[in-house]
Parts: C-alpha cells; sequence; structure tokens
C-alpha cells in the first residue's frame, strides 16, 4: 500500500460528504493508488444527518449509518474514530491530532461540515439549551423532554421547523421563534410563509415571528423564561437553538488558508483552498461567495474532489441548485430557483386555495417562456416536474398557470411528460443521478423502483425525486417493451394486482373461470398458487374444495410444512403466544405420541416435525378436540401475533399488549396475502416482542397505541416504518384492516409488505394518505371486505377431519396403507432428526 | 425398516390396476405402489393420466406426486414441491437441468379403472 507512487491522502472529518468522497476516491483508487487516513471528531462514522429527526421516531443510531459493513477495512483506509485534528502544519505537510499523532500528507482534504448558530445572548449555557446536529444532541434532547411539558425551538427555518416536530412528536407544547417576520424566510414569500404558519398552528404548535431573543433567565411557571427585544416572555422548560449554521473553518484559520469574511473556506472550481494541496468540500467550503448547507451540492464537490485528486484535472463544480421540497410537521413544503422574484422582469402566477390550504407560485421570465422559481406549500407533487422545466430550460406552455392549477375530471394532463427531459437532466440532485444514467440502469435489468434505487442511489436520500424516478423507469419499460416484467408468468399477462381486481369486480370464483376470460393455456406452479391465495382473499372458501385443491401448493394442499424427506411439520394457533398448562400438555402428549420432533419457533409457538402424510388428520383430530386450530404456518397467510407480557403483570408495561395481540390474531387468523404475514404487540416502548421487525407492529404509549407497518426481519432485515401515533382501540383496528386490504389488494406475487413498500410511488406518506386520510375514498370498501373476511373464517383443520373426501387425500399410497419406507429417522439429543445421506447406507439405527 | 427397498423393478412389460379415475382429484397426482416402486400419476381436467417416478432427484424425498401440475411452453409439468424443478410428465425430463431425468412410465385409463405399466 505505501510505496513511492502511493499518494498519502489524509481527510480531515467523515460526515455525510467526507463519506461520499471517500466512495467516490476508492471508486477510482485501481487506476489511482492511495494511502488514506480520515480523522473523524464524532464517536461514529458517517451517518444520515438529513433523516436524524427519525433517531426519535424509532430508528436507530444503526439505521442512519452510511458506511457499507467492513468498507474501512475492505478499502485499507484507516479511520481515527473520536480522534480530533487539531492543526495542519502546512510547511511540514503534517497533521497534528488532539491525541498526539502527527501524520503526513501529499494531499489534505478538509470535510469538516458545520456548527450550529447559537445566538450571543446571556443564558444559553442553561443545561437544557440544546442544537439540533448530532445523534448525541438528540439522545440529550429525548432525555430531558422526559421530564419537561413546554419546548421552545429558536429558528423557525428548515431545520427549526424539524425540531420543532421532534420537540411536538415528544409530546412537548412547542413553540417556535423566529427572527424574521415569516417562517422559512429564505426559501418562502409571504403568502407561502403566512400558509405555512396557519397549517403548523392548527397542529397545536405556537408560532412567534419578529421575535430577537435577548436574554434566558430562570422562569416562573416553567424552568426557564425567553426574553424578547420587544419586552415581550415566553416560558419554557428546554430549548433548542437551530438558528442556522455555521462553516467549521478554524482550522484552516488557524493554518492560514483563505477564509471569505463571512467564514467558510474559500475554494476554485476544483475545491482547492489557496493551497493547491489542500481541498475543502461541503458546508465549510466557500465557493464563488456562497455556502451551501444542503447536501446535495455537498455530494457534487466530494465527487470534483475525488476525480481532480485523482488526474482529472478538468473537474469542475458548476455551482449547484438550492431547490428542496420536504415535508414539514406533515406540510409539504418546497421552493424552487429564484423563489422570490428577484429578476429584473419576472412576472408571478399565484394559486391560494384557504380551504385545502394549499398554496403555489410560479416565478416566470417576462416572455413567458421559461419557468425560473417556484414556491409550493401544502401539496408540492409537482416539485420534481416544476424542477426539471427550470433546471433544463424547457420551453412552457402557452399556458403556465395550467402547471399550478387543479387538474379537473376531463381535462387535459398538466405539465409535461418525461420523455421531454434531456438526458442531462438532473433528477436526483442529492445523489447526482440524471436521466441518462436512470435510463441505462433500467436498461441493466434495474426494472423495478427498489432496485433502481438500489443500483442509482436516486431518490434514497431526500426521496423528493421518487415520482419522477418511477415516472422514468416506466416510460423506458414502455420504450423497451418490456412492461411486461410484473406479468405472473406465461399464462396470465397480468400482474397479480390486476388479476386481483379482475377477479374481485368480475365475481370469479375459480382457477378455471378466471383462466379461461384472463389468460391462456392451464395455469402452473406461479400463477395457481397466486390465484388461489387471491381467491382466498376474495372469497374466503375451503382452501380444499376440489375446485381449488389443485391450485395449493404442497403446504396448503396438506395444511402443513412440508419438510427436507416429504414429511410435514404441524404448528397449532397459540393466539398471542399465550397457552394454557392444559393445552400445553395435549401438545406434549401429542408429540410424544407420535413421536415428533418438538421445537419452540422464533414467534412464540410450537412446532411438530416428522410427521407423514397419513398421520396428519390423526394428529389434528387431538389436537382439534382439545381446542387448537390451525396456525397457518403452510400459508402465504398471517402466521403470529407475537407479544410481550404487557401491562398485567410487567412493572413497565402500559397497556395490555397480550389481550391486543390475541384479539388481532383471532381477528386476521387465515388471511391470506401475497406473502406471509407477521404481526406484534409491544406493551411499552422497551420493544420485548419486536414489533418493529413486523408487517404489522403495535407498540403501546400512555395515550394508546402507535402504528408500524411494512417491517421485516429475514434476509434483508428493515425496521418498520410509524405509521400513526397514540390511537385508540377501534382506530387501531381500522387501521389495520385497511392497511392489510389494501396491500392484498395491490401487493404483488410474493411481495413482503416492506418490498411492496420500497416499490410503492410516494412510500410511507403514500400510505399513511391511503389508511388514515382515506384519499382514495377506499376506507368503508376496505373495511367491509376485512369484516366479510373475519365473519366467514374456518378453522381449516377442523373443517378437514369432517370432511371424509378431503380425508381421501392424506395417504403416501393411493393403492397401499404401507408408509413412505424411504421416510427415516435416527436419534438425536432424545429425538428424532431425518437420516442424513450416509447414515442411510448399511443398516442404519432406525427409530420411527 | 429398510432403506429405499423402492429402487429394485421385479416386473416389466405387464399393466398394473392401482386405482380408480376418481381416487384422483382432477389436475392433481397421487402415488402409487407398483412392484415395489412409488410411482407418481397424474389425472389432468382432460381425464389423461401420466406416470413418472414419484422420486425428486435433488431432494431425494418421494414427493413429485405431491407438485403443482400444469403447462410451461406448451410442455405438461409438474414442479417438485420441494426446491421447485419442473419435470415433463410424458417424458420425466427436467426443464432446468438437462442432465436430469426421471423415469416415465405408461399409464392409461380403462373405464374407471387406471393402470401403470413401469418402463
Amino acid at each position: 500500500m505505501n510505496n513511492l507512487q502511493t499518494e498519502k491522502i489524509v481527510v480531515i472529518g467523515n460526515g455525510m460528504i467526507g463519506q461520499r468522497f471517500l466512495e467516490q476516491l476508492v471508486s477510482r483508487a485501481e487506476s489511482h493508488p492511495v494511502d488514506v487516513t480520515v480523522f473523524c471528531a464524532e464517536a461514529r462514522p458517517a451517518y444520515d444527518r438529513v433523516q436524524l429527526t427519525s433517531f426519535l421516531s424509532g430508528k436507530s443510531a444503526a439505521d442512519l449509518n452510511l458506511v457499507p459493513e467492513g468498507f474501512f477495512e475492505h478499502h485499507g483506509i484507516a479511520l481515527r474514530l473520536g480522534d480530533k485534528a487539531v492543526a495542519i502544519d502546512r510547511e511540514r505537510k503534517v497533521v497534528r491530532s488532539a491525541r498526539g499523532h502527527e501524520l503526513p500528507y501529499d494531499k489534505l482534504v478538509l470535510a469538516t461540515g458545520s456548527y450550529p448558530f447559537v445566538p450571543k445572548v446571556p443564558g444559553t449555557e442553561w443545561q437544557d439549551c440544546f442544537v439540533y446536529r448530532a445523534i448525541e444532541d438528540l439522545e440529550a434532547i429525548r432525555v430531558a423532554a422526559k421530564t419537561a411539558k413546554v419546548g421552545t425551538v429558536i429558528g423557525g427555518g428548515l431545520l427549526g421547523l424539524e425540531a420543532a416536530k421532534a420537540l411536538h412528536d415528544l409530546g412537548l407544547k412547542t413553540h417556535v421563534v423566529e427572527f424574521a417576520p415569516r417562517l422559512m424566510a429564505v426559501q418562502l414569500d409571504d403568502s407561502g410563509g403566512r400558509l405555512l404558519r396557519h397549517k403548523i398552528e392548527a397542529l397545536g404548535v405556537a408560532v412567534h415571528t419578529s421575535k430577537a431573543t435577548k436574554e434566558i433567565v430562570k422562569g416562573t411557571t416553567c424552568r426557564y423564561k425567553l426574553l424578547f427585544a420587544d419586552g415581550s416572555e415566553l416560558e419554557t422548560d428546554l430549548i433548542v437553538f437551530s438558528a442556522g449554521i455555521r462553516p467549521r473553518d478554524q482550522l484552516a484559520k488557524a493554518a492560514g488558508l483563505t477564509i471569505g469574511e463571512r467564514g467558510g473556506i474559500a475554494v476554485n472550481d476544483h475545491c482547492q483552498t489557496n493551497d493547491p494541496n489542500i481541498y475543502a468540500l461541503g458546508e465549510c467550503a466557500l465557493w464563488s461567495g456562497r455556502l451551501y448547507g444542503l447536501v446535495a451540492p455537498g455530494y457534487q464537490m466530494a465527487e470534483v474532489t475525488a476525480r481532480h485528486l485523482t488526474g482529472e484535472t478538468d473537474a469542475r463544480f458548476p455551482g449547484a441548485d438550492m431547490s428542496t421540497k420536504l415535508k414539514l410537521l406533515g406540510v409539504d413544503v418546497a421552493s424552487i430557483g429564484d423563489a422570490h422574484g428577484v429578476a429584473p422582469d419576472a412576472l408571478n402566477y399565484v394559486f391560494t386555495d384557504e380551504a385545502s390550504g394549499i398554496y403555489k407560485k410560479l416565478v416566470v421570465s417576462g416572455d413567458r417562456k421559461r419557468l425560473l422559481g417556484a414556491v409550493l406549500v401544502g401539496e408540492a407533487d409537482d416539485y420534481g416536474s416544476l424542477l426539471q422545466l427550470t433546471l433544463n430550460a424547457i420551453a412552457l406552455p402557452e399556458h403556465p398557470e395550467d402547471l399550478i392549477l387543479p387538474a379537473r375530471e376531463g381535462g387535459a394532463s398538466k405539465g409535461m411528460g418525461v420523455d421531454a427531459l434531456p438526458d442531462a437532466a438532473l433528477i436526483c440532485s442529492c445523489n447526482n443521478v440524471s436521466k441518462g444514467a436512470l435510463c441505462c440502469a433500467v436498461a441493466d435489468g434495474a426494472t423495478s423502483l427498489g432496485a433502481l434505487k438500489k443500483n442509482t442511489k436516486a431518490a434514497t436520500t431526500c426521496g423528493g425525486c421518487a415520482p419522477l424516478v418511477k415516472q422514468i423507469l416506466d416510460a423506458q419499460l414502455k420504450k423497451q417493451g418490456v412492461d411486461v416484467k410484473n406479468y405472473l408468468c406465461e399464462h396470465f399477462d397480468y400482474s397479480r394486482q390486476e388479476l386481483f381486481h379482475l377477479t374481485r369486480v368480475g365475481g370469479l370464483k375459480t382457477f378455471d373461470q378466471i383462466i379461461s376470460k384472463h389468460g391462456k393455456g392451464r395455469g402452473c406452479d406461479i400463477c395457481k398458487p397466486a390465484v388461489a391465495g387471491i381467491l382466498a382473499a376474495c372469497w374466503n372458501e375451503f382452501v380444499l374444495k376440489p375446485k381449488h385443491a389443485p391450485l395449493q401448493d404442497t403446504n396448503d394442499y396438506y395444511l402443513a410444512n412440508m419438510q427436507k424427506d416429504g414429511t410435514y411439520s404441524i404448528v397449532p394457533r397459540v393466539p398471542g403466544g399465550e397457552i394454557t398448562p392444559e393445552k400445553l400438555i395435549v401438545m406434549g402428549e401429542v408429540a410424544k405420541k407420535f413421536g415428533l420432533y418438538t421445537k419452540i419457533t422464533g414467534a412464540q409457538r410450537i412446532d411438530l416435525f416428522g410427521a407423514r402424510v397419513e398421520q396428519l388428520p390423526l394428529i389434528w383430530k387431538e389436537l382439534v378436540d382439545a381446542g387448537f386450530e390451525s396456525g397457518h404456518a403452510y400459508g402465504k397467510a398471517l402466521r403470529t401475533v407475537k407479544s410481550c407480557v404487557g401491562s398485567t403483570w410487567c412493572r413497565f408495561g402500559v397497556q395490555d399488549s397480550v389481550t391486543m395481540a390475541v384479539n388481532v390474531e383471532n381477528r386476521y387468523r387465515g388471511l391470506r396475502s401475497p406473502h406471509k404475514l407477521k404481526m406484534a404487540v409491544s406493551g411499552c416502548t422497551r420493544e420485548c416482542a419486536e414489533a418493529q421487525g413486523k408487517d404489522v407492529g403495535i407498540i403501546a404509549t400512555e395515550k394508546g397505541w402507535n402504528l408500524y407497518v411494512c417491517g421485516n426481519g429475514g434476509i434483508k432485515p428493515r425496521h418498520a416504518d410509524l405509521l400513526v401515533k397514540d390511537i385508540d382501540d377501534a382506530t387501531l383496528i381500522k387501521y389495520i384492516d385497511r392497511f392489510l386490504m389494501f396491500y392484498i389488494r395491490t401487493g404483488d406475487r410474493l411481495q413482503r409488505t416492506a418490498t411492496w413498500l420500497d416499490n410503492l410511488e410516494g412510500g410511507i406518506d403514500y400510505v399513511r394518505k391511503v389508511v388514515c386520510e382515506d384519499s382514495l375514498g377506499l376506507g368503508a370498501e376496505l373495511e367491509a371486505d376485512m369484516q366479510r373476511f373475519v365473519d366467514t373464517y374456518e378453522c381449516e383443520w377442523k373443517k378437514a377431519i369432517n370432511d371424509p373426501e378431503t380425508l381421501k387425500r392424506f395417504h403416501h399410497f393411493v393403492n397401499s396403507d404401507a408408509p413412505d419406507s424411504n421416510v427415516v429417522f435416527v436419534a438425536e439429543r432424545g429425538q428424532i432428526r431425518p437420516a442424513r445421506e450416509d447414515e442411510r447406507e448399511g443398516e442404519p439405527e432406525a427409530v420411527v | 425398516m429398510t432403506a429405499r427397498p423402492n429402487v429394485t423393478i421385479t416386473k416389466r412389460d405387464e399393466w398394473v390396476a392401482v386405482c380408480k379415475l376418481s381416487d384422483i382429484v382432477p389436475d392433481t397426482g397421487v402415488c402409487a405402489l407398483v412392484h415395489g416402486r412409488q410411482v407418481a400419476l397424474f389425472r389432468l381436467h382432460d381425464d389423461s393420466v401420466y406416470a413418472i417416478d414419484n422420486l425428486d432427484p435433488f431432494s431425494k424425498a418421494n414427493v413429485l406426486s405431491r407438485g403443482i401440475v400444469g403447462d410451461m411452453k406448451g410442455e405438461l409439468v409438474v414442479a417438485s414441491p420441494i426446491y421447485k424443478q419442473h419435470f415433463n410428465l410424458l417424458t420425466g425430463q427436467c426443464l432446468e437441468d438437462a442432465d436430469v431425468r426421471v423415469a416415465a412410465h405408461a399409464a392409461r385409463v380403462d373405464g374407471d379403472t387406471v393402470s401403470v405399466k413401469i418402463n
């Protein structure tokens, strides 16, 4: 690694931009070997600061981590975690660290970022004053909020409102104090700011504008009191300063590098400082008199620096667009380009809908040919296309106002198709992904939104471009003639979602009806089980009816789980994991009688293995007689609702999680879906039931329940997203009904809820609109569908053992009562297991 | 109990009646014991019948009769319930692996009687 040709590169800072620089550097390292050392003052390597607030709604530090596992080791990068660089000696070209290490460099990269600005007023040193920058800050705020009632954010900009949301979510009465006369003064105009204020106040957050904080003193009703310049006061228990950021340029300044008048390390187009061996990028860098406080320009600088450092001498930073779209306290807000219309002959088009709380403004050029900027509050769905019109200087339609007027039925579709965009159009500015790059990725096989995000990183940071990415994907697939990709199989030119709709609306009750009407051929092992699932979800008929039986996978066909040797395992339902000693004894007796291997599953149930097909009805007869029901472990269906013991016994529990789990499991038992479904209920935020790893997770709060959806364990773990907070029992059931039925209707074959969500345009916000706000007007219908399912539930095993026709199938041979002699068990730890290949040779010690 | 006795064939060229047609649900299979050999026997929707070995060569389990039948690119197939490979019902050829084939046997319906002849 460390030979004469190898360049020594030292990087100071491992934030989002520093990490992006390393990734860009190592991707070029093959042609240009480097020896890299990274200083990181924080205790953990790079994490996603853009999503920082999600740390308070359940994401862990690990979820926010941006460093792929083994990244530093794999690329031979030395990471000095928690070691701060304290001095740069440009003469000797060495960096000195707080721990006293001296490291020589050939090239030095400063990615030191910024620090939160805290106004110099007396009282900011009180212990309940915080900033909003690092995971540690949020941890401290969370602890302080536990004993606080009122919280105040100083600063009504982007980050301030983000912090206000965090305090609001922590249950505090929240105030926002802003120095300027309106919120988000940089991005919004007066009308936009006013609308945003109304919306935020409607949520119960108090907004105080034109307030300059003079001093913080001891309070009377709260811990502290803010004194404002106009003589007014505000009592509060904790204070979060979010009044802007300042570049962290002290190290560079001390080393004699050129610093801007108002801070920032001055850099040229190659991101070099006045010392050509030292680069600066991200929030600490001052380019052309501008500081960028957004992640996207920083990412661009990271790429330019990496390219320049590895020999691409013409790599230049061209400046960056500061347009932004985000959701603040649940309100969509977007600002594009020249939002204030400062261009000399700019014209404004304004649309205000006070009833729905929507404000939209277009700033167009004097000749009405070009879009210069826009402001959107309350609804920002058009952000992507308006941004593209601005960035690519695309000619506006004859009536630019159509772009912001609501589309009416029968009206022509507004906006423009993605085909109008040039290949160079930047779609994802966070990750610098162009339309051309997206099209290439689609051509290379990324034919789903999930795959496209994974391969290009587009729409993975702020997510604002996701609808546009989806449109490009669809347009490109259409062009390639591969919009067949989600067809079920060769027998159906429909996706599962389309087929579900056709089945339901057409009232089709059998596979034969469906394939003769909408398909071709005889079907296969792909479409038959999928259609069986659709039929079960629509009409809930017994799955082993002769007309349905041939469609079932062997697990469903025998209502048990086939194991590698052709025997089956049996999992009776144990709702919520709660079981009486009497029932436990019955299970033990049955297992003993039939010689079954017995194991506790990960989902709080008991699995009995090694049952021969002809034994299944005999075993189930005994189980059903003892009051057990099918656990549907064999089906693409609800499996289990795991629970902790909850407030009944636990000294920390705040709700009765077991009763809720039992009720939920009994409500949705047997529900067939595109893939298996798992749920869990935790009785408090300690989350012992691991509900955030489930398709539906329910976590108790002091006020009710928090509902999480689309979590997953398994091969690709995914934390569930919070759908809604603090709801009562009835609302919880209503929302789960809607969520599950919506997923069952729209999910693809074998698509778990996690993948379904990743591929859903609009993501969790869209699901929330459909489920909680009933934006599609489907709520009542989804609930009615679920109720019909619940009302028609029958235990499949109880039905099977009482139906002679069904029982006839439970024999290994059609013409003999002999068992399958190929099934051989050996003993291990006092139970049976299937014999291995080598144990079958000769005369194995067989036990049955 | 002895291991795997079902690979020896004692008699060939002889039709053996194994069950009634109504013993098999249309578009499903059953397993028949024919001269000690396990045969997967399928009845399709048109009451045609097909027979191949029941032993799944990939999992070494006697399960092919429990697979889902259907057609793929015009071939009549059964999918192994364990690892989902497809086998041609007429030839026993595995569609995913040209080197793998299970034995196919003759099967016929005579009145209501289904018979198999080991090949």
